[in-house]
């Protein structure tokens, strides 16, 4: 396995949020499918598990890795773009000192790989550091960093251009004293020298020298090596270790004939003299020789000094130029002229005055080792221009005249010195290089980086640390995301008129305003997530956060793999229909619109549309998109969830909606399949007014007027109708992600045509791979009761192959024994948490520690940063020892999240967990009343008073433990109950199965294929044959349930047993329902009359004995007592058996017709394949409407069968040789048992789960599970899911040898008890009962403290446990303290 | 969310609000409370199936009593929401206060300074979750 990290330690993170405050990055928010904006530092929702936060990085932007120095160029952008300069400022000068040099003069390397340049232009990312720097040099005051407390280490740096100044400024946060020593007069190096004032004006590098020299940094002008001191005068002055960081001063000469004449000058000098004031125009007619920015800078500051006419030759073309492009733009734009291709060959003179230059043609020829083209001279090409002044400006080199005997340092090509690459480190170890000196002429962030690099080693080297060690760097930048963002053009700063800054010194190009930067900033795309500007670490003072967290590769030993990768919504962009979808921006999918419901959600739940932000009057559900569609998208299954979620967020958008609320539901057939779904589907129809069209919208518009959409379609009828929406919801079906298909491929698990895993029928959550299970939507798409289900059933099969495992693993507690603290004089300690600044920063913590002192009983207080962290954990509980406490308070957060780890913290002190009070200082106060810090202050010691009032009255609650028995009683013995027997034996567990009937196997016995093929029969016979055969199973069968009680872990269910009907008892300690459901007897349609009408049952098995020889025409109706006034719920199972037979027909004899009458097609999931595959196959599908059913009439030579065609608009009489009913189901024996058992029923008298969603299996009462179709109709092979749910649940019971219980039950004072009975009639769970001795007896077992009896009791005989009248009251008085 | 609501509630946790007992209402109105309200799951979505039904009922039953004393029976309020709707929480708390700043402080409150010659402490109201 590959985990990816998160960069939060979750050990460490508190989910205080502090970093999501800090992030500058905002990116869409996945949770509001897209609508919103989160921060790259971020808990996905609120109530996220586990609660720390955690970072998306997607790797570095290739703006950071671009850049020498690896400045988090994102992050200072973002921050720009958030207003938030000073913090911009600083995380500039975390990689780099020259943030103001750099803002004019760097070249930018970022620029050219900022991902925003493939969509439209880079981001100005100088531009805006220049900005931001200004804007500091405006406020008038330096924002310096914090230093380390000094350092006794001196360094010598030697040399203050752009890699010396930065290595000082970074020695010096180390708190280590450093002198530059320069030779010229003047600090800067060649930003001073070498850059002329109109683009890096004097004043900007005094500021930066004087920022650094802030810092403490000693700045010794002319002080030359070799000239003022050496290595070794440095080494004697007590300098621990030097960086040499020369630059590159020496100009190259041209080697050309007559370079000694007068006039004739290089071109750095000239730089260098102009520079410090003692330069005069070079000539009237001056040529420049050379193409880099020095020849630029050289030409450009000739004009300057009043030359007229300037010119350039450079041997190759203009697109071989080493000068910066914008920098030749601008030159060309004062009047610099450029020759290309042409090369000097001597200078002319007379009398020692220069007259001019002989030059030469060139000519591009073949690559050189550089790559670029080499020039070659054309013989004869010869001539000359005229000139009185020349500038040779062809490159430079360190000047290494400096270096005598004692600095014996190794020189490397072009006489750089020689260093360690990634060290900087010389050949004499305590001396580091850096910048030009190294690398020759480059650039103003080469140099940066490498003295930023050189401190950073001497820092090591001081510290006795290895040199290299984690400094390689292993940046990736990320690929630039595909995003649709609107072009936006760059923004550009204004440059001054080219005639008139020819003529000055003054700054050519000017800042960015405010607003142009602040809009320039925005078009960044975040592309890398996290911009590791490292707020979120100075934010987080727990210090959970760690950004050089990798991947971490892990191998687990594990004897069985669930999936549970699950699907994601269909993109609807990428399908053929134009549903404007991503154009409009009021066509929105379900998620989306689910989102813009939910409270939590972009818009907290106010519905309106995204375009106005409006209430929608009208609003469109288009279903199927991205489901039942080959065509458009490939998708041919159904989704299955989509038509219930529709109808769901129509009625709550009509309970959002101010006003009346149109809903209209366009679908092709309305799939309410599920458990009670039908109900729901009447209530929105009926009684909402939701309106649901049967068709397909074929044609989609934008509406310009109002921005809503109009749909076209086509009516049930054929004809063409449109209609105007406000909004339009597509409601995207499910589909694998691809990464989910991989993951399967990856673990050798067979994926079907649509790429689900691929099960067998009768084995739902097995996968082709043994020892890999899969369960939820990526096994095919399915609502969360089915995902639920089915989640437990690969529970259950995994626990079965892996169960002498259990418990082989687990670790277990020792605490000490409980401290008797009964009778005893409360002593309460109250521990403040500060939460960082989350409660610190608001409430005065010290104020209310203070304040908690003064309160009665209390010993101790104290306040920490994070009380819930490790180390206080560990102080508390000295302190519980050492003041001998006996109640505790903790003021912090919510009980919710912090309280079992602090009751934890007591049980480890020999404290009863009960004896421990929160009060929420942080989410019910801090939180919610930041403007107010002195009430907030007022208001926590409010709390602290109710906690510590109601700490003191707090008893010890010693909680009880009872045996379980491990034993399951199964009722029925159907396919769901046997496999449940099996699962729970398989586990280990001993079972008994009863069953009323003397055979095991149930409906399933009259069942032949599933749709799929996979034989029923065949499979309850291994089912019975294993059953029957098993050690840990015994078989009552012809058997009735005829008592019942006990709780969870120990009950006691009575049966008889016949045919000799004696009774017998059973004890055990888990309960599984499996008494299954049989095919409604229909009185419609002359069944039970005329023997050629026969239920789909029937006909499956008709078919089986005697084929389809003998028929030519059969009719199959649908709905045949389900969705009706009698039976409103849908059965569920018959379109797919009336698709099943139909197929079976046409198999036997394609030229048999078969006519399929039907109200809606649901064959739902992945069985929609076999409903396209018989209309392939010519099976026809008439629907008909509740109100006029098809009439069918007996006659000899056939059944006629009657109906009204929708599309045709007429009716249609077919003769057939047989009808097929498709009857639905109807629950079997749940009146008497339930009543037995207590148990509850819906409406049709299936057995009703816990919670519909989340415990699909579970009954209300504990300890009781239900499968099968007792539960409600479904297929076989879904009986078969929930069967292995209900084992693998009820195992989780059986698998312990004991149940700890909750002691906060209610328990009856018998002295008061009158016997009134209103307990035990408002219980809601029947548990109080009146005993023998005539007084309510509440079982603490059964209890489950919800405190109801206690506050109906009227002679106040029943108290809750940590509850009690007196601790409630106790609060209200402490609250109300002093009021009266 | 951290939504902010006025900072004159002051919450106690019960496990359902079909635990609070009239006394306890009545207790705080004695004691100098200016308004009780109480926040409950959803009506047909209680945890214990039928508390907050419970606590409705004793709700009326407390503005009957307090409305017949003079307190006025509107400081006692029942509210419901699920736990996803922070929003709604704060929306609660906001116009419980409202309500309660409306009506001025508790009369008992003002009877006892008045008897005492003593200003009448200002004090919050309570809200039990």
């Amino acid at each position: 396995m590959r985990q990816y990290p998160r960069f939060v330690d979750l050990a460490k993170c508190t989910a205080c949020g502090e970093c999501a405050k800090v992030c500058p990055i905002g990116l869409s928010n996945e949770y509001d499918a897209g609508l919103s904006l989160r921060r790259a530092a971020y808990k996905r929702y609120p109530q996220a598990i586990p609660g720390a936060y955690a970072i998306s990085k997607l790797g570095q932007s290739p703006c950071k890795v671009a850049c020498p120095a690896g400045i988090s160029v994102q992050g200072y952008v973002n921050l720009i773009a958030a207003g938030r300069y000073r913090e911009a400022l600083a995380v500039i000068r975390q990689e780099n000192p020259l943030p103001a040099v750099c803002g004019r003069v760097c070249t930018h390397p970022c620029e050219a790989a900022c991902a925003r340049g493939k969509l439209d232009e880079p981001i100005a990312i100088r531009d805006l550091k220049r900005f931001v720097a200004e804007w500091e040099i405006a406020q008038g005051e330096m924002d310096l960093p914090e230093t380390k407390p000094p350092r006794p280490e001196k360094v010598a740096i030697i040399g203050s251009g752009p890699a010396g100044l930065a290595a000082a400024y970074y020695l010096a946060l180390e708190g280590i004293g450093v002198t530059i020593f320069e030779a010229l007069p003047v600090a800067g190096g060649m930003l001073r020298v070498g850059i002329p004032d109109y683009r890096l004006p004097p004043r900007i590098l005094d500021y930066e020298i004087d920022y650094i020299k802030a810092l403490g940094v000693e700045i010794r002008l002319d002080a030359g090596l070799g000239r003022d001191f050496t290595l070794a005068s440095l080494q004697e002055e007590g300098y621990k270790a030097v960086i040499m960081a020369l630059g590159a001063h020496h100009c190259l000469s041209l080697g050309v004939e007559g370079e000694q004449t007068a006039g004739v000058q290089p071109g750095v000098e000239f730089l260098r003299r102009a520079a410090l004031g003692q330069a005069q125009a070079p000539g009237q007619r001056v040529v420049v020789v050379g193409g880099g920015n020095v020849a630029l800078d050289s030409a450009r500051t000739a004009l300057r000094l009043g030359s007229e006419e300037v010119t350039i030759l450079y041997r190759r073309t203009r697109a071989e130029m080493p000068a910066y492009e914008e920098e030749t733009e601008e030159a060309l734009e004062e009047g610099v002229k450029i020759e290309y291709l042409v090369a000097p060959k001597r200078f002319l003179s007379q009398n020692g005055r220069l007259l001019g230059v002989e030059v030469i043609r060139m000519e591009l020829g073949a690559p050189d080792a550089s790559g670029r083209a080499r020039p070659q001279e054309i013989p004869g090409s010869e001539y000359v221009i005229e000139a009185d002044g020349a500038l040779a400006a062809i490159g430079q080199e360190p000047d290494l005249a400096c270096l005598d005997q004692t600095c014996n340092l190794q020189v490397g090509p072009k006489h750089c010195l020689q260093v360690d690459p990634l060290t900087l480190q010389s050949s004499l170890p305590h001396v580091f290089a850096g910048g030009d000196a190294v690398l020759g002429p480059a650039t103003v962030i080469q140099a940066v980086a490498q003295g930023k690099e050189a401190a950073r080693s001497v820092v090591r080297l001081l510290d006795g640390a290895d040199l290299a060690q984690g400094r390689q760097k292993d940046w990736q930048a990320v690929e630039a995301p595909q995003v649709k963002a609107k072009p936006q053009a760059r923004r550009r700063p204004p440059q001054a008129d080219p005639v008139e800054r020819a003529r000055s010194f003054g700054e050519v190009v000017g800042p960015l305003d405010e607003e142009a930067a602040r809009a320039e900033a925005s078009r960044c795309l975040a592309c890398a997530g996290c911009a590791e500007c490292m707020l979120c670490m100075q934010a987080c003072l727990a210090e959970a956060i760690d950004h050089g967290q990798r991947p971490r590769e892990q191998r687990l030993q594990v004897g069985s793999v669930i999936l549970a990768s699950g699907c994601r919504p269909f993109q609807p962009q990428f399908t053929g229909l134009d549903y404007r979808y991503g154009l409009n921006p009021n066509v929105v999918t379900s998620l989306e619109f689910e989102r813009l419901l939910s409270p939590g959600g972009p818009t907290q739940g106010h519905l309106v549309r995204p375009s106005d932000h409006q209430e929608p009057k009208k609003i469109a559900w288009l279903q199927c998109v991205g489901s039942r569609d080959l065509n458009q998208c490939g998708n041919g299954y159904c989704s299955s969830v989509c038509c219930m979620y529709a109808i769901k967020q129509a009625l709550v958008a009509k309970e959002h909606a101010h006003q009346d609320l149109d809903c209209a539901i366009f679908n092709m057939d309305l799939r309410t399949f599920g458990k009670d779904y039908e109900r729901y589907f009447l209530r929105a129809r009926d009684q909402e007014g939701v309106r649901f069209i049967k068709s397909r919208a074929h044609t989609l518009w934008d509406d310009p007027a109002d921005g809503g959409v109009r749909i076209e379609y086509a009516s049930s009828d054929g004809q063409a109708q449109e209609e105007a929406f406000d909004l339009v919801v597509l409601s995207v079906g499910l589909e694998v992600a691809p990464e989910a298909a991989e993951l399967a491929e990856r673990l050798g698990v067979e994926l079907d045509r649509y790429r689900f895993a691929a099960t067998e029928p009768l084995a739902p959550v097995a996968t082709s791979r043994p020892g890999v299970l899969v369960c939820g939507s990526f096994q095919g798409p399915k609502d969360i009761p089915s995902s639920v289900t089915e989640a437990s059933a690969a529970a259950c099969a995994a626990a079965g192959q892996l169960a002498p495992a259990r418990w082989s693993a687990t670790r277990s507690l020792e605490v000490p024994p409980e401290l008797e603290v009964a009778g005893q004089e409360p002593r309460v300690g109250v521990f403040v948490c500060k939460c960082g600044i989350n409660i610190a920063g608001v409430v005065d913590v010290p104020e209310v520690t203070r304040y908690a002192a003064t309160l009665p009983h209390v010993v101790h207080t104290d306040n920490g940063l994070f009380v819930c962290s490790q180390d206080v954990q560990e102080q508390m509980k000295q302190k519980i020892k050492e003041h001998r406490l006996n109640r505790v308070v903790v003021a912090s957060c919510s009980p919710k999240t912090h309280e079992p780890i602090f009751m934890d913290t007591l049980r480890a002190c020999g404290l009863n967990k009960y004896l421990f009070e929160m009060a929420n200082i942080r989410n019910q106060d801090s939180w919610v009343h930041q403007g107010e810090p002195a009430k907030a202050t007022d208001k926590a010691k409010d709390l602290v008073r109710m906690a510590v009032a109601r700490a003191a009255t707090l008893k010890a609650l010693p909680e009880k433990t009872v045996g379980v028995n491990q034993r399951a009683l199964v009722v029925g013995g159907g396919v769901a109950g046997l496999t449940a027997a099996l699962g729970v034996a398989e586990q280990g567990f001993e079972v008994v199965l009863v069953e009323k009937e003397p055979q095991l196997g149930g409906f399933a016995r009259r069942l032949t294929a599933t749709i799929e093929g996979a034989d029923i029969n065949a499979h309850l016979d291994r089912l019975v044959e294993r059953v029957s055969g098993h050690e840990r199973i015994q078989v009552l069968t012809q058997t009735l349930v005829v008592k019942f009680s006990g709780f969870r872990g120990n009950f006691t269910t009575e049966v008889i047993v016949g045919p000799g009907m004696y009774e017998r008892k059973i004890n055990h300690g888990a309960l599984i329902l499996a008494t299954g459901a049989g095919e409604y007897q229909p009185s419609e349609y002359l069944y039970g009359q005329d023997p050629r009408v026969l239920t789909q049952v029937e006909l499956a098995q008709r078919l089986r004995e005697k084929g389809a020889g003998d028929l030519r025409a059969v009719v199959m109706i649908q709905c045949v007592g389900s969705r009706n006034d009698e039976c409103p719920n849908c059965s569920r199972i018959c379109c797919q058996s009336a698709v099943k037979n139909a197929l079976h027909l046409k198999e036997a004899d394609p030229e048999l017709q078969v006519y399929v009458l039907y109200r809606d097609i649901r064959t739902y999931g992945l069985m929609e394949d076999y409903y396209t595959q018989a209309r392939q196959k010519g099976v026809l599908f008439f629907r008909f409407d509740l109100e006029q059913p098809p009439q069918v009439e007996a006659a000899p030579e056939g059944l006629r069968v009657s109906f009204l065609d929708h599309v045709l608009g007429r009716p249609i009489s077919v003769r057939a040789d047989l009808l097929a009913l498709s009857a639905g189901m109807r629950p079997q024996d749940t009146d008497e048992l339930s009543s037995i058992m207590k148990l509850a029923r819906n409406q049709d008298g299936y057995l009703l789960e816990a919670h519909v969603k989340l415990r699909p299996v579970d009954m209300a009462s504990e300890g009781v599970y239900v499968c099968g179709t007792a539960h409600g109709p479904k297929l076989v092979g879904e009986s078969i899911a929930q069967a292995q749910a209900a084992a693998g649940r009820a195992a989780t019971l059986l698998s312990q040898t004991e149940l700890a219980l909750s002691p906060v039950t209610s328990r009856v004072d018998p002295e008061r008890c009158a016997a009134c009975l209103v307990c035990v009639l408002s219980c809601p769970y029947g548990v109080p009962r009146i005993n023998q001795e005539g007084v309510s007896e509440i079982d603490e077992a059964l209890c489950r403290g919800c405190g109801i009896c206690a506050a109906e009791c009227p002679a106040k005989a029943i108290q809750l446990n940590w509850y009690e009248d007196d601790q409630i009251l106790s609060q209200v008085e402490g609250l109300l303290e002093g009021v009266m | 969310m951290r939504l902010s609501y006025p900072v004159h509630v002051r919450v106690i946790r019960v496990p359902c609000t079909g635990k609070v007992d009239l006394v306890h209402i009545l207790r705080a109105f004695e004691k100098g409370a200016d308004g009780v309200y109480l926040v409950g799951c959803m009506e047909g979505s209680c945890h214990y199936e039928q508390g907050n039904f419970r606590a409705r009922k004793r709700v009326e039953q407390a503005q009957r009593l307090l409305e017949a004393v003079g307190t006025g029976g509107e400081r006692v309020q029942m509210y419901n929401l699920t736990s996803g709707e922070a929003p709604k929480f704060a929306q609660y708390a906001r116009e419980m206060s409202e309500r309660i700043l409306a009506l001025g402080p508790n009369p008992a409150k003002l009877a006892a300074a008045a008897g005492q010659g003593q200003a009448a402490q200002g004090s919050g109201k309570k809200g039990v979750a």
